[in-house]
């Protein structure tokens, strides 16, 4: 049977109050958020998680979404939920107050993702992009259409959803081909079919507000002549309500490996009415505003489906008697007492929490890049968010999978079939790795545009913080600290070999990169973490897992280091043909 | 018609608690701990009592550490009106925390006091009572539904073989069982506005009341682990032995 959930509430306080100074760093944004308020507000999201969410997560999967007279019904419980959830206001944590939100930190709403991926990913989605179509709309759309559509997507009574993919056009959107054709100056009708549409549609009621890339009559090709439109499931009538049936439709559902309970739509748009949002053949670059917040948001989907794995295999492993004691004395032992089910939940663990605590750091670089009264801190921040982007997207939706393949496996058999709910994770965190751009194009976006940003000097910036936070360990942090310093060693001078790379090198070279630079930005966060004295029990667990980290999972610096220097040239020795 | 809802920070009903070495007591140490649930179902109900309109004003009382605050913002969110922590690091027995509420109901005269019937960390099940005794007035406690009809109350109680109702008159106290409601979820604008609702801090001895325990706890211990079993041959080894347990 699966454990109820336990939000990581005492892992967020210590983060707050004894890593990350939140209170000082809303201080100087002039945020007037505390961390007992903000515990406040995590433990009664992550309640609701807990009591709502994970009960329905594995029904969910086995009902699945269903398609009737072209509308989507989804499973058993998740419109309830979903109007408990919108009622209770956690749809507009951290939305701006001038649309209803409460505008609180991203910290909180990364950890909220968090927790929501943990327990019910597909639930989690419907959130996550109606948030993200909400930031789209609130930086690029008129101000007549925010008025009309931030309020309800704040209250989460409409949801959103973001349609960029067609069945010739994926990872390339240059392809695309749907169509836009003016009816007057601000209406266009737009045509066409796109593919994978998360939550393209359900019954929770109200409006499904699509944004959707398309091209206008006279657009240059290429990804220079994409524009982005508000497509709502329904359009403002003469009352002032939202009532008529726009022509877009739910082709069909995708059959797929994970995420059931979340409807992936092919969307049929016939003529259906929309408006511009942003400027003209300048689609591309609004989208990426809803593009960069859900980046961030998969990511921390990899890091809540291996967290949320990762529970139910600790308590399995304190309660399954197999094997003998490891001196033999004993038959029948707890298997927590073998050395490889602890290398296996630890190598769970060790990524949880120190990405946990790299996506903390990193949403409150979010809120100093919007919110600090200096320009230039916010442009220092904007960028260190855009340098981490990739990393965390891609590195923690990597290890997010293999932890749930690892927690699944300390449950042998029964890891397998159904009834464990470790299956779920392991095909639930599997798309996380797919969709918002695949890790393969993260890691290219990585060593092709984020190393470069600014000459460089925004990743030599990131590099020198954690230089000055390694330098400031001493004692038994020393031995963290040191070996951090010498996978450092090894990032920098990969990133400098890949500074002059040309394409062909850089692309076989990005994942290794991504992983080493993953690996090293969670090794600060460890230094950071075991650097806190104290002699509470999580002091103590901090500072023995700290210790694993450096030593089990840190070495792997050294061969991702090795992989690089060696090059793409045997990347290239086969012939096309051969494969 | 303001009502007064004691309210107690206890270990969080999820947690399986431990006994400190020593046998002294429970280790609370970086425990979780959260809103005794009885209580949680009597700040439900007054919040339901001001909706309908028929209360004015809930104020919610915790005696308790400092952080019992935690538990009254947890109160204030699910929409109490207003706190007072009667702050005090010692442990407090049922009839120190009776007289403390005695004190305070005098100084708010509240028309009704609602309680959750016990705290699960210690299960006294003697607050209210006492309460109710000091203050002169009439109890109704283990409500599973609560009716308020003019100046009076109707209090639905599960009793052995069916359901029995009481009719007090206001002002009164009474406790709140399992059954009468089940609480809402805090929504985000309530724990936001919560931080900003009054929230008043006072001691025993502001009330004069001295909070010296009259009881000793001798020894605190782990229930005794379950022994493992036996085979019996057959339904007469079972009787047999059923016989010298003193059970058949």
């Amino acid at each position: 049977m699966m454990q109820p959930y336990q939000p990581p509430i005492e892992d967020y306080r210590f983060l707050l109050g004894e890593v990350l100074n939140f209170d000082e760093a809303m201080g100087e944004l002039g945020i007037e958020v505390d961390a007992t308020l903000a515990e406040a507000v995590l433990e009664e999201a992550g309640r609701y998680c807990a009591e709502r969410l994970q009960p329905i997560n594995r029904e969910g999967d086995e009902h699945g979404c269903s398609l009737k007279d072209g509308e989507v019904i989804t499973p058993p419980g998740f419109a309830q939920a979903w109007h408990g959830f919108t009622e209770a206001g956690w749809t507009s944590l951290s939305a701006h107050p001038e649309f209803g939100g409460q505008g609180l930190p991203f910290i909180l709403q990364l950890w909220l993702d968090e927790m929501l991926s943990a327990t019910n990913m597909s639930f989690g989605l419907f959130a996550g992009l109606t948030r993200g179509a909400a930031e789209a709309i609130a930086a690029h759309a008129r101000d007549d259409l925010k008025a009309t559509y931030l309020p309800h997507l704040t209250s989460g009574a409409w949801t959103g959803a973001m349609a960029l993919t067609e069945s010739g056009a994926g990872t390339d959107l240059a392809l695309l081909k749907t169509k836009a054709e003016p009816l007057s100056e601000d209406r266009f009708a737009v045509t066409g079919t796109k593919i994978f549409i998360s939550s393209g549609d359900h019954d929770f009621g109200g409006n499904v507000v699509h944004l959707v890339l398309a091209r206008l009559p006279d657009a240059p090709a290429g990804v220079k002549g994409i524009s982005l439109f508000l497509v709502p499931k329904f359009l403002p009538d003469t009352s002032g309500g939202h009532t008529l049936r726009n022509t877009l439709s739910v082709g069909a559902l995708e059959k797929k490996m994970g995420i059931h309970a979340q409807p992936t739509c092919v969307m049929n748009y016939d003529g259906a009415i929309g408006w511009l949002v942003g400027e003209p053949n300048r689609g591309l670059a609004a989208m990426f505003t809803m593009m960069n917040a859900e980046r961030l948001m998969v990511g921390i989907q990899g890091l809540g489906q291996a967290g949320g794995a990762y529970s139910q295999a600790a308590a399995y492993a304190r309660e399954r008697l197999q094997g003998r004691s490891a001196d033999g004395k004993r038959s029948c032992v707890p298997i927590i007492e073998h050395g490889d089910v602890r290398r296996m939940l630890l190598e769970v663990r060790s990524f949880v929490e120190g990405g946990r605590a790299l996506a903390g750091w990193t949403a409150l670089h979010l809120d100093r890049a919007q919110r600090h009264a200096d320009a230039a801190e916010r442009a220092r921040s904007d960028a260190l968010v855009a340098l981490l982007t990739p990393v965390i997207k891609a590195g923690f939706t990597d290890l997010g999978f293999e932890g749930a393949v690892q927690a699944q496996q300390v449950f042998g058999g029964h890891g397998y079939i159904r009834e464990w709910g470790m299956e779920q994770f392991v095909r639930d965190a599997r798309i996380a790795q797919i969709y918002e751009g695949t890790n393969g194009v993260q890691a290219i976006d990585l060593v092709g545009r984020k190393l470069g940003m600014d000459d460089g000097k925004v990743v030599a910036d990131f590099f020198a913080r954690i230089d000055t936070d390694l330098a400031a360990a001493a004692g038994d942090v020393g031995e963290v600290a040191a070996a951090v310093g010498q996978a450092l060693a090894l990032l920098r001078d990969a990133t400098a070999a890949l500074k002059d790379a040309d394409a062909e090198e850089a692309s076989g070279a990005a994942v290794d990169y991504l992983r080493l630079f993953a690996l090293v930005a969670m090794g600060w966060m460890w230094a950071r973490m075991a650097a806190v004295p104290g002699d509470t029990p999580q002091h103590t667990a901090k500072r023995a897992v700290a210790q694993f980290y450096v030593r089990r999972i840190l070495p792997q610096a050294e061969g991702l280091a090795a992989k690089l220097s060696a090059g793409s040239a045997s990347l290239f020795l086969l012939p096309a043909e051969a494969f | 018609m303001k009502i007064m809802v004691p309210v107690k920070r206890v270990l969080d009903y999820n947690v399986k608690p431990r006994v400190k070495a020593d046998g002294s007591g429970v280790d609370l140490a970086n425990a979780k701990m959260s809103l005794n649930p009885f209580d949680e179902i009597a700040v439900e109900e007054a919040v339901r009592l001001k909706e309908q309109g028929i209360a004015s004003e809930v104020l919610v009382v915790s005696v308790g550490q400092a952080k019992a605050q935690d538990v009254l913002r947890t109160a204030l969110a699910m929409g109490a009106d207003r706190a007072i922590l009667v702050q005090c690091d010692t442990e407090v027995e049922p009839l120190a925390i009776a007289k403390i509420l005695q004190v305070i109901a005098d100084d708010e005269a509240p028309g009704l006091i609602l309680l959750g019937k016990q705290a699960i960390d210690d299960d006294s099940n003697q607050v209210g009572q006492m309460l109710a005794a000091l203050l002169g007035r009439p109890q109704g406690t283990f409500a599973s539904k609560l009716v308020v009809e003019g100046d009076h109350v109707l209090v639905t109680r599960e009793v052995d073989g069916g359901l029995e109702t009481l009719r007090l008159s206001l002002p009164a106290i009474v406790t709140t069982d399992l059954r009468l409601n089940e609480p809402r979820y805090a929504s985000l604008p309530g724990i936001m506005k919560a931080k900003s609702k009054p929230l008043a801090t006072k001691t025993p001895a502001d009330y004069g009341v001295d909070v010296t325990p009259r009881l000793t706890t001798l020894k605190v211990s782990e229930p005794a682990v379950r022994g493992a079993g036996i085979r019996v041959a057959d339904v007469a080894g079972l009787v047999v032995k059923l016989r010298e347990l003193g059970v058949a």
